[in-house]
């Protein structure tokens, strides 16, 4: 089902990978469609089955059937999703967003939270489901039967009405799974499996590494393929990302959620760091020094991990949101329709071919995103293996080994241009009267270290 | 500057030919684009350099003045221009620059709509993330500043993924031949809400849009303005913080107690104190420090994004 174009599709179809946004960034989930897959929202099962041939973006709601069976079906807003913060958290107080701003006459002093001021029943909710009321109807209703209702002000309104459309009537966004969706997500939920990688320090290596098409990259990706990902992405089939590693091939569980052509998935290979070290001559003789162990271990990683993937907080799949390893577990064990292989040929092993040939003329570039290997000692291999002139970048967590590698890096007169820097990124709430910075934010993306190599002397 | 054709790869340790772009780097705050033209000198501080000395060797080599002063050649980059390039108007940096296309979701193939041209700071980066085989067409109403980022797209290689116009896009809109057919539209006007409506005709379903502005009472009514045909807006701020590093040698002091034995190290001063304690320091380690520069850019501007309903 790979068309060349993958990247460009605005339609989904069987076989795609997607990224479900439930209740607006509530949960988030990676899912392959197919006519047999589900998903479950609440305490309910439904079929995925619709939201193929849809276009990317188009908002479903869950809904029951006259016969109980849960379903989804497309969703026109009547209103438009913005960064409205305040409702979301509700941390404004009600005086400081109504009163003065807007002149509501209404406030909050009268309202007492007693539980008695609903009467509808969950009994009662059941059965206007039965005789198939939607979401909305019953959302509506418990509106109508609020004794308190009236007396909030606007945003207490909004706020009320979101809560039961959350539970009553949950709302399922399709996104396309695309380097910024699939990055933001795991810094979301996941942030532990991609070395808490923030969206706009991803964006800045991909930059500082001058990802470019027709360019062979270097990555050390430790951080679950979303670099690998990310570089084949910018690469749209051309040039190489080949993916070096220490020891045993890290996993790259995250490549296969993009939705990369086969003709982009070719262009993923993977070689051990001493295959690329060792001189010409003795590869040759010795070829298969990668041996058959990594080999199979790498296959078999490739197929059993299953092609969908699930991080979510919540507690209903006892999966704890930092359990790196977990993804498999949370995809096998709640979507086990799902477990379907798609045989993506992304990392393969790089030929002795073209390995020969980075070997004579050099890498393009140098990107590195490996938490637990020691950055000098990596980058006094890596940086002969790259063509004079090369940019690389390097990311990591802690400022200190950056530091230490850059100071080396100045002394061994290996490259130029060298800055660390670190990413700062703030969202705003944009509302008439009401704009201010998010009251949340990341307080920390990460360092990068990056620089020109220049030809030895 | 990009490998546009397969056969042309920069990967390829590439020497330097006669007409070739280099970006002379002196030092990190100090650097400039020159085309190497045989018979051609480059005169700085450092020395009188000959361009023919620079033909042949290969990109990243050291090369020398008749003084002995010495320069780096470098093979130019986006992130390189944007560091040299000509300022005929404020520029976007790195980090903006990095955050518009990864948010945009800018890949080779697609067709990018940006105005105003401005420097082509940002064009570069946009055209090396839609090539080989994607498009930006760039649109600036000022006609002499169009014509020197046309000349500059030229003189980096990269006019065959870029198609710079004059055009009033605040007065008239994207030209029409492009409705429905952008994949992102990136605006950088005084008066982005003016063009937001137009940038809705030419994107495809779920295309999206960015608007770049200083001022927050801009993002307002883009803001306002993009509500009637996008969703998912969101607006942010890009800065980087970037660090210095050096080697401290710093001595430690102890406070030896009375019979000064304590300690394994040889000590190297000892000083008697008013109090009778001796102050004793060891030889100092030395280790790389690293703190933050004093000065930063503090704001560039505001980055709302949005997507086509
Ligand atoms: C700040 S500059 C853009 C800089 C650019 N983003 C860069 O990185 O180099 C803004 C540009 O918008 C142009 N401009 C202003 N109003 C315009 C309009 N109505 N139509 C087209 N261009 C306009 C100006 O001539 C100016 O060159």
């Amino acid at each position: 089902m790979c068309s060349s174009e993958n990247n460009k599709k605005r339609v989904t179809w069987e076989g795609c990978s997607v990224l479900l946004d439930i209740n607006d960034g509530d949960r988030l989930v990676f899912a392959r469609l197919s006519p047999a897959a589900k998903l479950k929202i609440g305490n309910k099962n439904c079929s995925l089955q619709p939201l193929i041939g849809c276009p990317f973006g188009t908002v479903f709601q869950l809904d029951t059937s006259s016969d109980g069976a849960p379903f989804l079906s497309p969703f026109q807003p009547k209103g438009n999703i913005n960064n409205t913060e305040d409702i979301k958290d509700g941390r404004f107080q009600a005086e400081s967003k109504d009163g003065p701003l807007t002149g509501e006459l209404r406030d909050n002093r009268s309202l007492i939270d007693n539980n008695t001021a609903q009467s509808l029943t969950g009994e009662d909710i059941e059965d206007m489901r039965r005789q198939g009321a939607k979401g909305d109807e019953i959302i509506e209703a418990l509106i109508a039967n609020s004794a308190t209702f009236d007396k909030k002000t606007s945003f207490s309104q909004e706020k009320y009405r979101l809560k039961k459309q959350k539970k009553y009537a949950p709302k399922v966004l399709i996104r396309r799974p695309v380097a910024r969706s699939i990055c933001e997500a795991y810094f979301m939920k996941h942030p532990l499996k991609i070395g808490f990688l923030r969206v706009d320090t991803l964006s800045l290596l991909l930059s500082m590494a001058n990802v470019s098409s027709n360019s062979d990259i270097l990555v050390v990706d430790m951080v679950g393929g979303l670099l690998t990902g990310a570089v084949a992405e910018r690469l749209g089939g051309t040039g190489f990302v080949c993916n070096s590693y220490l020891g045993k091939a890290p996993s790259m569980d995250i490549v296969r959620i993009f939705n990369l052509s086969d003709e982009i998935c070719k262009r993923i290979v993977r070689s051990s760091i001493s295959d690329l070290l060792s001189q010409k001559e003795s590869s040759q003789q010795n070829p298969k020094h990668d041996d058959g162990s990594v080999e199979s271990q790498l296959n078999n990683q490739m197929c059993a991990s299953v092609s969908m993937e699930e991080i979510s907080h919540s507690s209903e799949n006892g999966i704890s949101d930092l359990g790196a390893d977990n993804a498999e577990n949370i995809e096998s064990s709640t979507f086990p329709a799902l477990r379907a292989c798609k045989a993506i040929k992304a990392g393969e092993k790089a030929s002795q071919e073209i390995i020969d040939s980075w070997k004579e003329n050099g890498f393009s570039s140098l990107i590195i995103a490996a938490p637990d290997l020691d950055t000098w000692t990596l980058i006094k291999d890596l940086l002969p293996l790259l063509s004079n002139s090369a940019p690389f970048a390097i990311y990591h967590q802690y400022l200190q080994p950056l530091a230490t590698c850059m100071h080396n890096l100045q002394l061994e007169k290996m490259a130029i241009g060298l800055q660390i820097t670190e990413p700062w990124l703030r969202e705003y709430q944009v509302l008439p009267s009401r704009t201010h910075p998010c009251m949340q934010m990341s307080a920390f993306g990460g360092y990068i270290l990056s620089g020109t190599k220049i030809c030895s002397s | 500057m990009l490998a546009i054709d397969s056969t042309r790869k920069m990967s390829f340790n590439r020497t330097i030919s006669n007409g070739d772009l280099a970006i002379v780097y002196a030092r990190h705050d100090n650097m400039k684009p020159v085309t190497v033209s045989e018979g051609s000198v480059l005169q700085n501080r450092f020395g009188v350099f000959k361009h023919s000395d620079w033909i042949g060797k290969s990109f990243g080599s050291k090369v020398f003045s008749n003084k002995g002063g010495f320069v780096y050649l470098l093979a130019p980059t986006p992130e390189l221009w944007t560091l040299v390039l000509s300022h005929r108007t404020q520029i976007l940096y790195i980090a903006d620059i990095s955050f518009v296309v990864m948010y945009l979701e800018i890949v080779p193939g697609f067709v990018v709509l940006e105005s105003g041209t401005g420097s082509g700071s940002l064009t570069t980066s946009l055209a090396r993330a839609v090539a080989p085989t994607g498009h930006v067409y760039t649109f600036d109403f000022h006609e002499q500043r169009s014509g020197s980022a046309r000349d500059d797209f030229e003189k980096i290689g990269i006019s065959s993924l870029v198609t710079a116009g004059v055009r009033d896009i605040q007065g008239e809109g994207f030209p029409e031949e492009f409705a429905g057919l952008a994949d992102a539209v990136f605006l950088d006007l005084p008066q982005p809400w003016l063009a937001i409506p137009s940038a809705a005709k030419m994107l495809r379903h779920d295309g999206t849009l960015c608007s770049f502005s200083p001022c927050i009472e801009q993002v307002q009514r883009s803001c306002e303005t993009m509500q009637s045909n996008f969703t998912d807006i969101r607006t942010f701020e890009v800065l980087l913080r970037t660090y210095e590093v050096r080697e401290g040698k710093m001595e430690s002091l102890e406070i030896d107690g009375d019979d000064g034995s304590n300690g394994s190290l040889p000590p190297c001063k000892r000083r008697q104190r008013s109090d009778g304690a001796s102050v004793v320091s060891y030889p100092s380690s030395s280790s790389v420090m690293a703190r933050p520069c004093g000065e930063a850019r503090g704001h560039t501007g505001y980055l709302t994004f949005a997507r086509l309903n």
